[in-house]
């Protein structure tokens, strides 16, 4: 008769016994922030379509101290959260060539910041030129 | 210069299937010189405390991939660890994470084995040629597409570094897809499409959450995160465009 009797190791708490892991489950958890601030835009949109009282309200209540400390922690959860997938595109991304050569690690990270930051500073100077 | 003097506290995870209900810790406490690696303060305790501790090895130069184990939680190849580096610090051992204990410090391999079977992981000719016809050429650059994932030595660590393997056993896991992606990528290879099934399936690719901590933890970096995730846009590529192609024989 055999004696094996192979032991499965519980995975309770896996995410809490290395600090990469513990930095994955924040980096996965701040999609939420990314989250809350697109259910708050859609209340805006719905706001918009209540007319013109519901909107300005909206508007104002955006301006209350609360609504300020909540939008600077939802930027700050949502710039880790692209900054952490910038950090892991060398991994997702199939290997980038230019002129025939692969580009490296970092060359990719860097390449996706200064998209990022373009693109916002874009969109921005956009926008302020409409307002 | 090494001193002979010095004593390093190893705890172990021991486990024995005929006496014990659950693995248990013992610790060791092992003379070293700063030229040992934790594999032989392992066959250190094997030889002067107890001859039953159970660990796997063979080459002592991380190419055969044996020696895996969990060491102060981070898999690692045992013989290319050194104890030095964790001394005046107690060093803790267990068995490769995910996998089931069989004995103390050695895992049930064969789930990865049969696995790893299932990627086809061989060259399957694009076109049968006879001998006649001479060998499959290939340039520098085909050789450079494939060569990175061609390092795996089947260690394993991977796994232990992937949670969704851990919480998903059946998931075909980062190394032998990263064996898969080997042969996919290879010039004389045209068994891609044979493969594609299982890329795709409920224990393919798409079970990784890019983690990716299996990069990090690759002996040989294979970047096994990589090729998981270039197969996620592959099968992605090869189900959305069936739906272009024309439908019909050709």
């Amino acid at each position: 008769m055999s004696k094996r009797r192979p032991y499965i190791r519980p995975m309770d708490g896996w995410w809490k016994k290395n600090p990469f892991f513990i930095e994955y489950v924040i980096h996965e958890s701040t999609a939420f922030f990314v989250l809350a601030y697109a259910l708050t835009l859609l209340v805006g949109l719905v706001r918009l379509g209540q007319g013109e009282t519901a909107w300005s309200a909206w508007l104002a209540s955006l301006k209350t101290p609360l609504a300020i400390v909540f939008h600077v922690c939802l930027l700050a959860g949502a710039v880790y959260h692209a900054f952490s997938w910038f950090k892991l595109m060398p991994v997702t991304l199939p290997p980038v060539r230019i002129g025939g050569r692969k580009l490296r690690a970092d060359e990719i990270v860097t390449g996706g910041f200064v998209a990022a930051v373009a693109g916002a500073a874009f969109i921005y100077l956009l926008v302020w030129g409409l307002a | 210069m090494s001193d002979p003097g010095k004593i390093i506290e190893i705890e172990v995870l021991r486990y024995n299937p005929e006496n014990d209900e659950a693995p248990h810790s013992t610790v060791y406490k092992v003379p070293f010189t700063d030229d040992m690696s934790v594999l032989q303060g392992v066959q250190y305790i094997k030889d002067n405390f107890d001859g039953s501790l159970t660990f796997r090895w063979s080459c002592r130069m991380a190419i055969c991939g044996s020696c895996g184990m969990m060491i102060n939680g981070v898999p690692k190849l045992s013989c290319e660890t050194f104890l030095r580096d964790y001394y005046p610090n107690r060093i803790s051992l267990e068995a490769l994470a995910h996998f089931p204990i069989e004995k103390d410090l050695v895992v049930d391999w064969s789930g990865f084995m049969e696995k790893l079977e299932s990627v086809h992981p061989y060259i399957i000719p694009k076109e049968k040629r006879s001998p006649e016809e001479g060998e499959y050429l290939q340039t520098p650059e085909q050789f450079g597409e494939y060569i990175r994932y061609a390092a795996c030595i089947n260690c394993t660590l991977c796994y232990s570094a992937c949670p969704q393997f851990g919480l998903d056993p059946d998931f075909i896991g980062p190394g032998a897809l990263a064996i898969l992606h080997r042969y996919n990528m290879d010039s004389r290879d045209g068994g891609a499409t044979r493969r594609m099934e299982l890329v795709a399936s409920e224990e393919g690719v798409f079970t990784c959450s890019a983690a990716a901590y299996c990069s990090e933890v690759c002996p040989k970096h294979v970047d096994p995160a990589n090729a998981v995730n270039i197969n996620k846009i592959n099968a992605s590529k090869d189900y959305f465009l069936r739906f272009l192609r024309p439908k019909g024989e050709s």
